[in-house]
């Protein structure tokens, strides 16, 4: 299988794109895709400081990798989460971002915020002793990162937060709330989430690159990455949608870009709205001050409480 | 023969087959695996040889 640019002999076959190409041409388009991305969404602009959530997997190093290489100011950002599970997640996770930063970047910033050092508890204490966690530590673990990130981002003066979210995550999150019709999250998936009252802005870099591509690129860029699944997300039903979304890919390439893009598409044209479109109110909270809806405390200050 | 590595499994099949193949064969789906052989990415085009060592890496994670 011979590279569509220059004839040399090709790594990856997309087919969606009708695109083979080699170690060379791949790293190139891939930056080139990343870059048309940021421009179209107004993401950031080349003056802005970024904040790149790292977790150690393949999505947000790659993320990370290519805005530095580009010549983002991008800053990383992890948070230890105290998940052992037997097999060192957390510990392992730290240390693919360092190896990161020490093989590929030195000199990068790398932001470190462990849960349990600075506020006492890890996720699984808090996922098997808070009422919002029971039987769903993701929910906890998913409020927990975004009130850091979001502090983190304040404080440090970044224009954004970036996430390696890529376009499998998003294809799967759009069939599960199309398929329960849930208005208020269908309203509100986008590649940017736009900064307002003490919320960081928040976008994905990586909404039209195929998950399989992300892992290409950080295979090809030689960036060891945590190939372990998150012991808490495995038989996740994000996971479950995403194969069978592949199912549909193979017999159908291009099916999981249309869908999400024309989504998109279908409703910044008004052509698709839902219930709950709009802002809702914010109001900071009484003990840390970042933005909630509910009316004293944040749903983060309350998680301590309970 | 040819060594095939997937996860915490290894197993060995004929030399001679494509990748894709081999990925199909392990009732695998070839969207959602990349195949590496010493360490480098192939393409599902590529035939396995002799000796190889091909190890198969899943794409997909995330909760």
């Amino acid at each position: 299988m011979k590279c569509s640019k220059c004839g040399g002999l090709a790594v990856i076959n997309m087919r969606q794109h009708r695109l083979r190409l080699c170690t060379s041409h791949f790293t190139e388009w891939f930056a080139t895709m990343v870059q048309r991305t940021i421009e179209k969404y107004e993401m950031f602009s080349p003056a802005d400081k970024v904040l790149v959530a790292v977790s150690g997997g393949k999505d947000s190093l790659a993320l990370w990798d290519v805005l530095l290489r580009t010549g983002y100011e991008a800053e990383g950002m992890y948070i230890g989460l105290g998940i052992d599970e037997g097999i060192g997640y957390s510990d392992k996770s730290l240390a693919m971002c360092r190896q990161f930063v020490t093989e590929h970047h030195p000199g990068a910033v790398l932001h470190v915020v462990d849960l349990g050092e600075e506020y006492g508890q890890d996720i699984p204490y808090l996922a098997h002793t808070r009422q919002r966690g029971r039987g769903k530590p993701c929910s906890v673990c998913g409020l927990v990162k975004r009130h850091i990130m979001n502090r983190v981002a304040r404080d440090g003066g970044f224009a954004a937060i970036a996430t390696g979210h890529n376009l499998d995550d998003e294809v799967a999150v759009l069939m599960q709330n199309t398929l329960h019709w849930q208005a208020g999250y269908l309203a509100r998936q986008a590649p940017v989430l736009l900064e307002r009252d003490g919320l960081a802005r928040k976008v994905k870099p990586f909404v039209r690159i195929y998950e399989r591509e992300a892992a290409a690129y950080a295979l090809v860029r030689g960036i060891d990455y945590i190939y372990d699944e998150c012991p808490f997300a495995r038989g996740s039903t994000t996971n479950f949608y995403k194969e069978l979304l592949n199912q549909l890919e193979l017999q159908s390439p291009g099916a999981k870009q249309q869908f999400y893009l024309q989504f998109l598409q279908a409703r910044d044209k008004g052509e698709i709205r839902f219930a709950g479109e709009g802002a809702v109110e914010l109001r900071p909270c009484r003990r840390c001050s970042q933005p909630t809806t509910a009316g004293d405390l944040c749903a983060f200050c309350r998680l301590w409480e309970s | 023969m040819v060594k095939v590595i997937y996860r915490d499994k290894t197993w060995e099949i004929k030399a001679g087959s494509t990748v894709r193949h081999v990925i199909e064969q392990a009732d695998l789906n070839p969207e959602s695996i990349l195949a590496l052989r010493d360490g480098k990415l192939i393409n599902e085009a590529t035939l396995t040889e002799e000796g190889d060592v091909i190890k198969l890496v899943s794409v997909v994670s995330g909760g």
